[in-house]
């Protein structure tokens, strides 16, 4: 018995610590779309963050975090030897913040769901043999590393071009704006909250029935549409005069939206996110309290909620910087441009959460620039960093396994 | 660690700011012209020295402002406009303070004054031309706004008859030069005649300033109408 609280100890531990290294690094990138924009502050962001990671990180959090807890290993094969699975997540989560921290510390673009699903497949096929690994769930997940960033990408596309149909191609673009922005942020706060309560909040014990998803998600949509039309009419309206389209004007009401879309950005981030850190830590604790590797109770709510406080750790003692950093860095993306970029990508987030699999955030994000760039709106986008990005898994995947490997044996051989 | 994240890195240099700043350079440039032609003619070459020394720099500070947007193009920008477009704008910028320095040059290298009965007459041509190139300046300044609005749209439109008025400005200039050219041709008998070779080369040179203008705008011209 005391082995076990030192296993889960160990656990949370690490689990606080990698969530950590998520809040200090990763969460800059989900919301560089917004603070790009400079529609919010860094202090909004960095409050935004707070509350909507931890938000996505309890609620919609549980789906990712139950597939890379059981959906990779098959723990049928350790039945008698519970011990290695405990190590093996172990060493995962130690592999994956050590290496993040490398990689941090030299600028490389990784990825921490690559880092971790490449450390848990590590650990599980070259320590324990090839078929404790579950081949065609690990094939799913590499293959929505591929289409996440495409579907964000088009939708992005999408939502850009129409806005560009609606709005911006128009005479007086401002009276259009005030005209159909209301309805973006109806779409935005209708389709998050469906989603989450369609698909998320199974694994923390609330099911609700479809009409009831419906309805929550359409008087969710209602409010965010009052809220933001309420603060969208404070600005104020000027008749064009003429020669003047009032693009500024425009861009602010695209502002309001842009605030909506850092939330869902935050909350889409969480939900997947935190379960890197969270996953193996809740193998290990399933683990450690009944000693039996298969028993398949839901996610302890409690270890999200660990996830979600080390996110908002990792925010307020690093991340913030990195936050402010990159809202420097990127003037490029304007509010209208910002807002098409981010809800993709929440969108796609928030869809892979619900159906269970863990995606790269930055990815998806990248393919929502890129959709808005092929779209039009960018001014200028590097094709070779992007192409690097893109790539940067080839290179994560083999290292994560590789450490966890080092972690697991040295693991065995000590405790 | 790193703090700049590297989504920050996936954006390329806008190629609207610096545009505009080279244009702005060129057409400031172009416009010192007038008082090198004044001082000229009140014979006064340390003021027509001076202003010639501007234009040189200018033209220098313009032709840096090209490197660096040169150099911050590389091909694998993803861009709204094509990068043929954006460069092919910029050299056509800045040919207009090229001939500006080549004008500059002319004048002072052969301390050539226009003869008494066409002095007023060239100054309202060079004036016209440089009008064609404040035009031009003022559609490369509405690129910001055409970037925001996608290339379509009233904003188009609007840039569009920018366009067009660039276009009847440089027709002006074109008839302001054929009388030009006649009255010169009615005195060119009384003058020495390698200086009415060069009079003639000076007003060429100075039309092409109009003429460099409109390029730049049917350049603009077909950014939006692809």
């Amino acid at each position: 018995m005391e082995q076990a609280i030192f296993y889960i100890i160990l656990a949370a531990l690490f689990a606080l610590f990698m969530a950590w290294g998520i809040g200090a690094n990763d969460v800059a990138n989900a919301m560089a779309p917004s603070v790009g924009s400079k529609a919010i502050t860094i202090k909004q962001a960095i409050i935004i963050a707070a509350i909507f990671e931890f938000a996505g990180a309890v609620l919609a959090g549980g789906g990712v975090t139950s597939t890379i807890r059981r959906g990779i290993v098959d723990a049928s094969l350790l039945s008698g030897q519970p011990e290695l699975l405990i190590y093996g997540m172990l060493s995962a989560l130690l592999a994956a913040g050590v290496w993040l921290l490398i990689a941090s510390r030299f600028g490389w673009p990784v990825s921490t769901t690559h880092t971790i699903i490449g450390a848990v497949v590590g650990f599980a096929a070259i320590g324990i043999g090839v078929s404790a690994v579950h081949w065609p769930q690990v094939g799913r997940i590499a293959m929505s590393w591929v289409i996440s960033p495409v579907i964000a990408g088009v939708m992005a596309w999408l939502l850009f071009m129409s806005v560009q149909r609606l709005i911006l191609h128009r005479d007086n673009p401002l009276k259009y704006a005030r005209r159909y922005v209301p309805g973006y942020m109806f779409l935005a706060g209708f389709f998050m909250t469906w989603v989450t309560v369609d698909k998320g909040l199974a694994h923390v014990g609330l099911d609700f029935s479809t009409l009831q998803a419906n309805l929550l998600a359409l008087l969710v949509g209602g409010l965010v549409t009052a809220v933001g039309t309420f603060f969208m009419l404070r600005i104020p309206y000027q008749e064009p005069q003429k020669r003047e389209f009032h693009f500024v004007t425009v861009e602010r009401i695209f502002g309001i939206l842009m605030v909506i879309t850092a939330c869902c950005m935050a909350f889409a981030h969480g939900s997947n996110d935190v379960a890197n850190a969270v996953g193996p830590a809740a193998a290990v604790i399933s683990v450690a309290m009944s000693g039996d590797v298969t028993q398949d109770a839901i996610v302890p709510i409690w270890i999200l909620i660990i996830g979600g406080i080390g996110i908002v750790i990792g925010l307020a003692t690093y991340g913030h910087r990195v936050i402010a950093t990159v809202g420097q860095n990127i003037t490029a993306l304007t509010p209208s441009r910002g807002f098409a970029a981010g809800l993709a990508a929440a969108a796609t987030i928030v869809m892979a959460s619900g159906t269970g699999l863990p995606i790269s955030t930055t990815h998806t994000v990248v393919g929502a620039i890129l959709g808005v760039g092929l779209a039009g709106g960018i001014a200028a986008i590097n094709l070779r960093v992007v192409g690097s990005i893109f790539m940067s898994w080839v290179i994560t995947v083999p290292a994560g396994a590789a450490l966890a490997v080092v972690f697991f044996l040295l693991m065995r051989a000590l405790l | 660690m790193n703090t700049s994240g590297y989504i920050s890195r996936i954006f390329g240099t806008s190629p609207v700011r610096p545009l505009q700043k080279h244009m702005d350079k060129a057409a400031k440039c172009a416009h010192k012209l007038p008082k090198l032609i004044k001082a000229s003619y009140q014979g006064d070459w340390n003021r027509a020295a001076a202003a010639r020394e501007k234009i040189v720099l200018l033209e220098h500070a313009a032709d840096d402002l090209k490197r660096d947007l040169r150099l911050s193009l590389p091909k694998s920008l993803l861009m709204p406009v094509s990068r043929t477009d954006v460069l092919d704008m910029l050299s056509r910028q800045d040919r207009i303070a090229n001939r500006a320095k080549d004008i500059s040059g002319l004048i002072m290298g052969r301390r050539i004054v226009f003869p008494a009965p066409i002095q007023t007459a060239y100054l309202e041509f060079l004036e016209r031309n440089l009008d064609a190139v404040t035009q031009a300046r003022k559609s490369v300044h509405e690129l910001d706004t055409l970037y925001e609005s996608g290339f379509r749209g009233a904003e188009a439109d609007l840039v569009v008859e920018m366009i067009d008025e660039l276009s009847r400005l440089e027709d002006q200039s074109d008839e302001l030069q054929i009388k030009l050219r006649a009255s010169l041709f009615a005195i060119e008998r009384d003058l020495h005649a390698v200086d009415v070779m060069f009079l003639y080369k000076v007003i060429d040179r100075t039309g092409d300033l109009g003429d460099m203008a409109q390029r730049v705008g049917s350049r603009l011209h077909m950014m939006i109408a692809r």
